[in-house]
């Protein structure tokens, strides 16, 4: 694949916002093929990326809709290159259905979704974390996914990568879950130089043609990849499939094809979960959020911890799959997970059914349009502290 | 003298394994398959270079029985698969096979802008006037008075006249033939194979299970026959008159031929144009050999 000029990876030091720090990271990442519709509040990805390919090598088309653009990807990839997708709320629903396909052909992929307050239009303009469970389960039929949030520009430009790499190495779209703060919030990013930034590369097949089965997988649970015009004479289809791809429709089939699906994400779950954590040793009260609520969050976990109090922050980088075990673990020993959410409980309700009354659990919702007054936070964190 | 066959002339280019395939006893599918493999050979296109689309129906499963790299995409969207497919590797031949609910209905969308960007791609669009596979509901291709499950009284909706709806969207090549006309609809989807641009070709195909039944328009070979009487060649004519009645005539032909920037050739002379020495064309796929 051509990496083009020496502009391809703008190593130095930018003040961008979140979403053109996607698009970089994007084009670092090797993405060369990018289709979407304009939409608030993730529309400036798309116009980064329609000025930059041009000048490295890429594909860029805006298409007449989100399903088409999903669509798009899918068979890009397929094609054999990188590619990714970017919309918000309204364009990320009519996304699902194709987001299904790309499970179930397990093609590498990434969708981002610049979050804005819903539910239907709502607010455009307006932050928003409503789309936690879309993300989780909005196609239909069973499956695991993928999904990260990043708290920071710069994270917008580190998680796509990461990404792209989770992508291709569990076969799965990789759902990037930012919000319009992020993405509209200008800060320093930092771009590391090329040797630097590690890329995880397709898993090709490249053993001999008449022993290949597309969907035969490695221990890991992740079969390997061939791309179409090489000679293979692939089947994918989006229906119940054994090895060779073929339609298998019984309950004998689906059991096998879907556990796998399901199984190779949640197999590898202390793999793809990243978490950050401060002062959680010793605390009483562990706060956790993820995107721009974990921002806020941290003003009043200072506020606490100048009064004393013993709080610290449970940061998810990985929403989806949660991190079961750690939060198990924390809640063995504290005394309440305060949650603060631009929803009104969707991620909070996975942190219930992992912490199973082993601790006290608060939410702190909020509607969307603005964040938190942190305030609210360090009330309900309050609340716990003798 | 006879000579006999083990394999059929076209097995190289079908998953045998896969056959007996699900479509009903003279359903024009087959034929419409067998018309594209023998056009596709004929071509001397690369099999390895051909890649079918396809949707969801009973055409939709076309995909599933060629022996080329094959994708059975989702309701609607083969067109915009095939586009990421073309556009992530402009060498591969890319042909779409589905059916009229699929394409023009719930993917209606996707074929007027396939067609205006001109995008380099086949459409084999089987018209066989309704939703087969779910038991025969009425279409956008429905003519009116024909009864379906949810045209139980007959269809009173105006329905689309194909070759005029992709013409006036910007289709540099379009044809429409019946499965009676094999050797015409062979050379037209061949003739569309090797067309620049967005090539489509309307196959009229009996569907005597479900369609045919409700009409009662007797057996397979009935509605061929049908085809032989009403079916006129009018090649080059103005695609506003080739609307299709129940029962009426049917013109037939190649309609368009025409050549115009395909949308490759549009965004590549464009931006070397415009963007001049900085431009750096798309460099096809990743390399699949290395370690």
């Amino acid at each position: 694949m051509g990496m083009g000029n020496d502009r391809t990876v703008l190593t130095g030091i930018h003040f961008w916002d979140g979403d053109y720090a996607c698009a970089e990271g994007a084009i670092a990442a090797g993405c060369r093929f990018f289709a979407g519709y304009p939409i608030t509040p993730s529309t400036e990805i798309a116009e980064r990326i329609a000025q930059r390919f041009p000048l490295l090598g890429g594909t860029f088309i805006q298409m007449e809709d989100e399903l088409a653009s999903m669509a798009a990807i899918l068979g890009a990839v397929w094609a054999g290159t990188k590619a990714m997708t970017v919309t918000s709320g309204p364009g990320f629903s009519l996304m699902q259905e194709n987001i299904g396909l790309g499970v179930m052909t397990e093609t590498p992929c990434v969708v981002v979704d610049v979050q804005r307050g819903g539910p239907s239009t709502g607010l455009p303009t307006l932050t928003g974390q409503q789309d936690m469970m879309q993300a989780r389960w909005g196609s239909h039929g069973d499956y695991e996914i993928i999904a990260l949030s990043p708290s920071s520009p710069q994270e917008c430009f580190d998680l796509t990568i990461t990404c792209f790499n989770l992508a291709e190495q569990y076969r799965v779209p990789v759902l990037f879950m930012m919000d319009e703060c992020v993405g509209h919030m200008t800060e320093k990013v930092v771009v590391p130089p090329v040797e630097q930034i590690k890329l995880y590369p397709r898993r090709w097949y490249r053993g001999p043609k008449e022993k290949y089965r597309p969907f035969q997988a490695e221990a890991d649970g992740v079969p390997l990849m061939v791309r179409a015009g090489r000679d293979y004479r692939v089947h994918i289809t989006g229906l119940t499939h054994d090895e060779r791809g073929y339609p298998v429709i019984n309950a004998e089939c689906q059991n096998w094809c879907v556990s796998r699906l399901v199984n190779k994400i949640r197999d590898n779950a202390d793999k793809i979960v990243m978490i950050e954590e401060f002062h959680t040793e010793n605390a009483d009260v562990v706060v956790i959020a993820y995107g721009i609520s974990a921002r806020v969050a941290f003003r009043a976990i200072d506020d606490a911890r100048a009064r004393g109090a013993k709080v610290g922050m449970l940061r998810l980088i990985t929403v989806w799959p949660f991190p079961e075990r750690r939060v198990a673990e924390l809640a063995q020993r504290v005394k309440a997970f305060v949650m603060p959410e631009i929803n009104m409980g969707q991620v909070y309700l996975e942190l219930e059914r992992v912490v199973a009354g082993r601790c006290q659990t608060r939410h702190v919702p909020h509607c969307g349009g603005w964040v938190h007054n942190p305030q609210d936070i360090f009330d309900a964190i309050m609340e716990y502290v003798r | 003298m006879i000579e006999r066959l083990d394999r059929h002339p076209l097995d190289d280019l079908l998953r045998v394994d896969r056959i007996p395939h699900i479509w009903c006893p003279t359903c024009g599918l087959g034929i419409v398959l067998n018309a594209f493999l023998t056009a596709l050979r004929e071509t001397g296109i690369p099999q390895e270079d051909t890649v079918v689309v396809s949707g969801i129906g009973c055409t939709g499963r076309a995909a599933g029985y060629v022996n080329l790299d094959s994708f059975h995409t989702t309701h609607g969207r083969a067109l915009p698969f095939a586009t990421g497919l073309k556009l992530g590797n402009p060498k591969l031949k890319v042909v779409v096979i589905s059916g009229d609910g699929d394409l023009v209905a719930i993917g209606g969308n996707h074929l007027i802008h396939s067609a205006r960007r001109n995008m380099d791609m086949t459409v084999i669009c089987v018209n066989n006037f309704n939703y087969a596979m779910t038991g025969g509901q009425f279409g956008p291709t429905t003519p009116k008075q024909a009864k379906l499950t949810t045209a139980p009284y007959g269809s009173y909706e105006h329905p689309f006249n194909l070759p005029f709806l992709v013409e006036s969207c910007g289709a540099t090549y379009v044809a429409r033939w019946t499965v009676l006309h094999i050797r015409q609809m062979t050379n037209s989807i061949k003739e569309a194979l090797l067309h620049p641009g967005f090539s489509f070709a309307e196959i009229i195909s009996p569907c005597p299970t479900v369609y045919g039944r409700r009409n009662q328009l007797g057996s397979g070979l009935d509605i061929v026959r049908y085809y032989q009487e009403k079916s006129v060649v009018k090649n080059d004519v103005d695609t506003r008159e080739c609307e299709i009645e129940l029962g009426g005539e049917i013109i037939v032909g190649r309609f368009v031929q025409r050549r115009k920037p395909t949308y490759l050739e549009m965004m590549n002379e464009y931006l070397g144009q415009i963007v001049g020495e900085d431009f750096v064309p798309y460099q096809g796929p990743m390399d699949d050999t290395g370690d």
